[in-house]
């Protein structure tokens, strides 16, 4: 596997859309190549090498690839976008858009990310060392398709709008999140170790919530099932199971109406 | 002599009053009497008449004080401002006509600006929510004629919108419903007792930042499913006996404000309000509707829209248009500091927004565009006077329920004065060079 590093050396005086920082782009080229991929800042169109030191070619493959980006990369959007495979690691904290469209390799956040982390994620691994900000995992505007696949991983504390839409995939987040985990889900799982204020689960179709620390207010439309024993990321233990949201719409599957799951361990 | 103008739009108010009568001095100039409208709206007239209006755009000096300038250094200002950003900012619209903002949006695309309308700050939310599902929505006259089940959620029309009761949501009398407020069953939801909730036949009185909870219970309970003993501080009786009520009307309306959009859950409060519209019409007819407040910010979404696809929020910096809340809004963007320049027109940011966001207006290159004085036009570094569309100049706007009526003109603005669609036909010709150039 080949390793690129690129340094940021030249800070954007206002944001830098850097969609070409992944894998797919860099594979197959040069440095200096590398360093004159295009990236954006406000209606100007600029190259890499204007703000990164760009170190290290490229490998044959996306999987072939690494990417270390090194530097202070806060005003930064879209690094490792839509990446297929291959790894990138983040050794600051990005800005928006991390990770977004994701299909396949390896992105590790060492510091913490931004909102719109992971949208739209399709496969992959997403971990993310510090916190994150609002619609983890969620889908774009006007999009009903959340994250459909891969696995996201917040050690510290997430925003609002967790998995907003989401329906596939797994999101774990360490920490505590704001309001809205799961709204309009269809599928896949979230699993929040900390607490939740309120707004789990709102307007859940299928799929399945953990919260492993307190819901302040619960939505009306959860209904208590029964106490289950489950193993959940590690852990071992009793859950309560609700049902919901009972104010949504519900497919059937084998005569039997099919909902949301949310557990909440005792 | 004086002479009556008759049918004249009200440029105030979303609800866009169109049976105003202003009374004009003989030579046409002044106007000495405004009738029909409510306060505010007569208010808007009168304060076009007023003695010390700035009738010439001003350029601020670094000392704050002001100097006259002429339109053709404030056009020749302008272009340069925007032809010189990587990524400005242009907010405002709503309080200006179709054809002016449709000048704005060519200037936009020009120099790769983000175009924001006030919903940005209002009903924004509820955009993000039709675009997620949809909205089943109708016009205000079905409502006046139709209507025997009305809601407001988080709005006060009594002080807001006051002649829309009168007009179509609560007295008037219709076809169908000819006995007037008899016909008709109030529902109003605010933690305060507001003026609109005393002329209710039920209030809920909501636990602030709960609305999401209940209109879920009121989805819950119009499906007879399982319920908690309260939610947000109502009791599941009350919910199950609305829920009937509001099912076994003819034809029902939810209105709502900025008690529900810009409170805890945003888009998800109207998410949630719209699906219950859509679950109610299994049993009913169900239409919902946005109490929009400037008499134009439906047009400029409408005129976005047809544009560029999206109502508000636009990012054009990439020479394709692009929206995400959040990220592309104008709070957001100033807070951040991802522009570089701000120009204002048809709103007034330094009385809405945050002091963060209006700090940033008064660090950067700033053009306000405003008949009047306002706090905007005094951090912004240019100040652009212009006619008052709707009183000095007609042009199209939108009712908040997206119903485009012609406003009139009444009277002439003061000798010398640019409208809006002037000055900015005006900017965009010296762009037409600059931008080649660059
Ligand atoms: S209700 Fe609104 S549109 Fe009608 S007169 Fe009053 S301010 Fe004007």
């Amino acid at each position: 596997m080949e390793t690129v590093t690129i340094t940021m050396k030249n800070p954007p005086g206002l944001f830098l859309e850097a969609d070409n920082v992944s894998p797919d782009t860099f594979a197959g080229k040069k440095a200096a190549d590398i360093a004159a991929l295009h990236a954006f800042e406000g209606r100007e169109q600029t190259s890499l090498g204007k703000y990164f030191e760009v170190s290290g070619n490229g490998g044959a493959t996306a999987a072939d690839t690494r990417i270390v980006v090194k530097g202070d990369v806060s005003r930064v959007k879209y690094i490792g976008m839509k990446m297929t495979a291959g790894e990138v690691v983040i050794e600051n904290s990005p800005d928006m858009y991390t990770g977004a469209w994701m299909q396949g390799g390896k992105l590790l956040v060492k510091g913490s990310t931004n909102a719109f982390t992971g949208i739209g994620m399709k496969g992959g691994e997403l971990v993310i060392e510090g916190d994150t900000g609002n619609y983890l995992g969620a889908a774009y505007r006007g999009d009903w398709r959340g994250m459909q696949g891969g696995i996201i991983r917040v050690r510290g504390n997430a925003g609002s709008d967790t998995g907003y839409f989401m329906n596939g995939g797994t999101i774990i987040v360490e920490g505590n999140t704001d309001v809205h985990v799961g709204t309009h889900m269809e599928g896949g799982t979230i699993i929040i170790k900390g607490n939740v204020p309120s707004k789990v689960g709102g307007q859940m179709v299928e799929g399945t919530i953990y919260v492993f620390g307190t819901i302040d207010v619960m939505m009306p439309g959860f209904k208590f099932v029964k106490d289950e024993e489950m193993e959940v990321d590690g852990y071992k233990g009793l859950f309560s199971l609700f049902h919901g949201d009972l104010g949504e719409r519900h497919p059937k599957r084998k005569g039997q109406v099919v909902y949301g799951k949310l557990y909440q361990k005792i | 002599m004086t002479k009556t103008v008759t049918d004249v739009i009200c440029p105030f108010c979303g609800t866009l009053c169109d049976d105003l009568e202003v009374v004009v001095s003989d030579d046409g100039k002044t106007i000495v009497d405004v009738y029909n409208a409510c306060a505010i709206g007569a208010e808007k007239f009168m304060h076009s008449q007023a003695r010390d209006r700035v009738k010439r755009p001003r350029m601020q000096q670094p000392d704050g004080t002001y100097k006259e300038v002429s339109y053709d250094e404030a056009v020749e200002y302008t272009a340069q401002m925007l032809a010189n950003a990587k990524k400005p900012l242009m907010y405002g619209w709503s309080s200006t006509s179709c054809e002016a903002q449709s000048v704005g949006h060519e200037i936009a695309e020009k120099v790769g600006a983000i175009v924001d309308n006030t919903a940005t700050v209002c009903h924004g939310t509820t955009l993000i929510a039709v675009q997620d599902v949809g909205i089943p929505s109708c016009t205000l006259g079905e409502i006046k004629n139709r209507a025997d089940r009305i809601i407001f959620w988080g709005c006060n029309p009594a002080h807001a919108h006051p002649r829309h009761q009168s007009r179509y949501s609560i007295f008037p009398r219709g076809f169908f419903t000819n006995k007037g407020h008899k016909n008709r069953k109030v529902v109003v939801v605010d933690p305060r007792r507001t003026d609109t909730a005393k002329m209710a036949d039920y209030h809920f009185q909501i636990e602030q930042g709960r609305d999401y909870e209940l209109l879920s219970a009121f989805r819950v309970a119009v499906r007879g499913e399982w319920l908690p003993d309260t939610v947000a501080g109502i009791s599941k009786e009350r919910i199950y006996e609305a829920a009937e009520m509001l099912k076994s009307g003819r034809f029902g309306i939810i209105f709502f404000g900025m008690g529900v959009t810009q409170s805890l859950s945003k888009n998800h409060n109207i998410d949630e309000a719209i699906m219950l519209t859509k679950d109610l019409n299994d049993y009913t007819k169900f239409s919902i509707m946005a109490m929009r407040g400037h008499y134009n910010v439906t047009g400029s979404g409408q005129v976005m829209g047809w544009q560029f696809g999206f109502p508000y929020a636009t990012d054009l910096s990439r020479g394709f248009a692009r929206y995400n809340p959040g990220e592309t809004t104008s709070n957001d963007l100033l807070v951040r500091g991802e522009v570089d320049a701000v120009f204002v027109l048809g709103s007034d940011p330094g009385a809405h927004f945050p002091i963060s966001s209006v700090k940033k207006i008064s660090q950067l290159p700033s053009v306000c565009v405003d008949p009047h004085i306002t706090p905007t036009s005094e951090v912004s570094k240019l100040h652009v006077p212009v006619a008052f569309v709707g009183v000095e100049v007609g042009g199209n706007c939108y009712r908040m329920d997206n119903v485009p009526i012609d406003a009139r003109k009444v009277v002439d603005p003061p000798e010398g004065m640019l409208t809006d669609e002037e000055f900015l036909t005006r900017v965009n010709k010296r762009l037409e060079q600059l931008v080649a150039v660059t």
